[in-house]
């Protein structure tokens, strides 16, 4: 086998894995993980200020209403 | 519980800021060379000169203020994404401490003429050395974060910024090889259509992963917590982040259309280069379309409107990418101002818009504001640097496709229609146009930097206290 077969065949490889991993990005199992992992930045406050209790209280409410749409 | 109270932000503050410094300094260089192609006079001394300065002016841009605003964004985005602070602090201060030296050793080398002559790397080797000892750092403090997250998935924009950090290393790496004879002078390890090869791989991918990837991992942290809401398909995000990485490798070669290339690796670049669009795009609408429901925020949210303005560009840009690696639409664009048109969509209308609005998204939460000083600034700067981008790209399409026309013309014998010099003679309008729209981004950098200082004047530096992840108790 020369290099050339060699090269072709990383190329199918790299194919194939792409394939690969667009059928488990898009598989019904990853769903709700994948769902879980878009809330990832707003499971924390980060309020421009410090100011206790004016913002926050209003933002959980936000990303509250979020989760329920976004399921 | 974790050692530390509050995350890291003093690295990120530093790079903030500094994103902003030489921004300006980094426009200001390229206004000056804008008006020298306009006044030629302008080129008033060797170290000063068009030649010297243009290297600097893309330096200055794309490594001191993409570089920085990079930095800042990805320090912050890993440290809160993974729930803990910033891996080895003190490598985090060096890597800060290391690039300002970089970019000040190229603010004084390049000037005084110490080139390697490769293009986006013409940094002399003692530089090179210590940008890879800084990048190093970089990726020990980045990925040593991720290693110790106390949540556990890993969030996209931290894949983007990683894909960024490992491709950066390996381009810098492979083209920066170079044999050196003195302190100030090496040669490229490789020759011929070889060394063209390999600095347009490197060319394409610094545009590819420096200046896509890691603002993708901007777009992907910025845009849904501006928007306040998820991203539209985090599955997309998922293929958009591999079909990207798989893809943008081959793209190089159209920089090398009709030359001494093989045809079948010019090929072999222009069809990879139609297949970008497909991730490009994929990207730009999981941003654009976190927006549905939330567009009313855009009326009066001057961030919002860098973010989703920036994308637009992206698609626009990606969109253009594509058609000028077509072979024939190469023929005549290539060596026109088409391109500086084509880079500056994505340099300023993507690259410089997501920057700005990440920036102005950071500082009030670094200085422990409520928000900007002045939002009525930020909406003026807005609308001017868009109307700047807007005369600058406009007129450099006009410009570019008209010196390919005329570059082009045959007479019925067979002769050139035109002499080199009429094609510039006709140009100068759109070099003016060009001026101007290049000078109002400037312009509104400077609005910036005023209602950043009026933000942070008197403000206490503010670090953020480290969250326990959702679940957790702190």
């Amino acid at each position: 086998m020369d290099i050339n077969d060699m090269r072709s065949i990383v190329t199918v490889l790299a194919f194939a894995s792409f394939i690969g991993i667009v059928l488990w990005a898009y598989g019904g199992r990853r769903r709700a993980a994948f769902d879980e992992a878009a809330r990832l930045p707003f499971t924390e406050d980060d309020d421009p200020a410090p100011v206790a209790g004016k913002g926050s209280a209003v933002k959980a409410a936000q990303v509250k209403g979020l989760e329920g749409k976004a399921s | 519980m974790d050692n530390h109270s509050t995350y890291n932000y003093k690295v990120v503050r530093w790079f903030a800021v500094m994103t902003v410094i030489w921004g300006i300094v980094g426009m200001l260089v390229g206004v000056i060379i804008a008006a020298q192609l306009v006044w030629p006079g302008l080129n008033l001394h060797e170290f000063l000169g068009y030649g010297r300065l243009r290297p600097l002016h893309t330096n200055a841009v794309i490594f001191a203020f993409g570089g920085c605003a990079l930095f800042a964004t990805s320090y912050y985005v890993v440290q809160r994404t993974c729930h803990t602070p910033l891996f080895a602090p003190g490598l985090a201060a060096f890597t800060f401490w290391g690039w300002q030296l970089v970019i000040v050793l190229a603010a004084l080398s390049l000037p005084l003429g110490f080139t390697t002559g490769k293009e986006y790397a013409e940094l002399e080797w003692p530089i090179d050395i210590l940008i890879t000892l800084v990048w190093v750092s970089y990726a020990i403090v980045f990925f040593g974060t991720i290693i110790k997250r106390r949540v556990p998935h890993i969030y996209v924009a931290n894949w983007f910024y990683g894909g960024f950090i490992l491709t950066v290393a390996l381009l810098h790496l492979v083209n920066s090889c170079e044999i050196p004879v003195s302190l100030t002078k090496s040669y490229s390890c490789y020759a011929g259509v070889q060394d063209a090869m390999v600095q347009w791989w490197y060319g394409h991918n610094a545009v590819g992963f420096f200046l896509t990837a890691g603002f993708l991992g901007m777009m992907y942290y910025f845009v849904p917590k501006q928007a306040g809401r998820p991203v539209y398909s985090y599955r997309l995000s998922v293929v958009h982040f591999w079909a990207l990485i798989f893809t943008y490798m081959w793209a190089g070669p159209h920089h090398l259309h009709y030359t001494a290339l093989p045809d079948w690796t010019q090929s072999v670049g222009m069809i990879f280069s139609l297949i970008l669009l497909a991730p490009s795009w994929g990207g730009m609408i999981n941003g654009i379309m976190t927006m549905s429901g939330a567009w009313h925020k855009l009326r009066d949210d001057p961030i919002l409107k860098f973010l989703i303005t920036s994308l637009s560009f992206y698609g626009m840009s990606t969109f253009e990418g594509p058609m000028m690696s077509i072979k024939t639409v190469n023929a005549l664009s290539h060596y026109t101002d088409w391109t500086v048109g084509h880079v500056h969509s994505g340099a300023l209308g993507w690259v410089a818009f997501i920057s700005i609005g990440s920036i102005y998204y950071l500082i009030p939460r670094l200085f422990g504001k409520e928000q900007m000083y002045s939002v009525r600034l930020m909406t003026a700067h807005f609308w001017i640097a868009t109307i700047g981008v807007v005369l600058y790209i406009a007129a450099m399409w006009i410009a570019g496709v008209m010196q390919g026309l005329m570059w082009r013309a045959t007479d019925p014998d067979g002769t050139l229609t035109y002499a080199f010099v009429e094609a510039v003679k006709n140009t100068y309008l759109f070099w003016t146009i060009r001026f101007i729209g290049g000078l109002m981004f400037l312009v509104g950098m400077l609005l910036m930097a005023w209602n950043l200082w009026k933000t942070a004047a008197g403000a206490k530096a503010y670090d953020a206290p480290v969250l326990a992840p959702a679940g957790g108790h702190a």
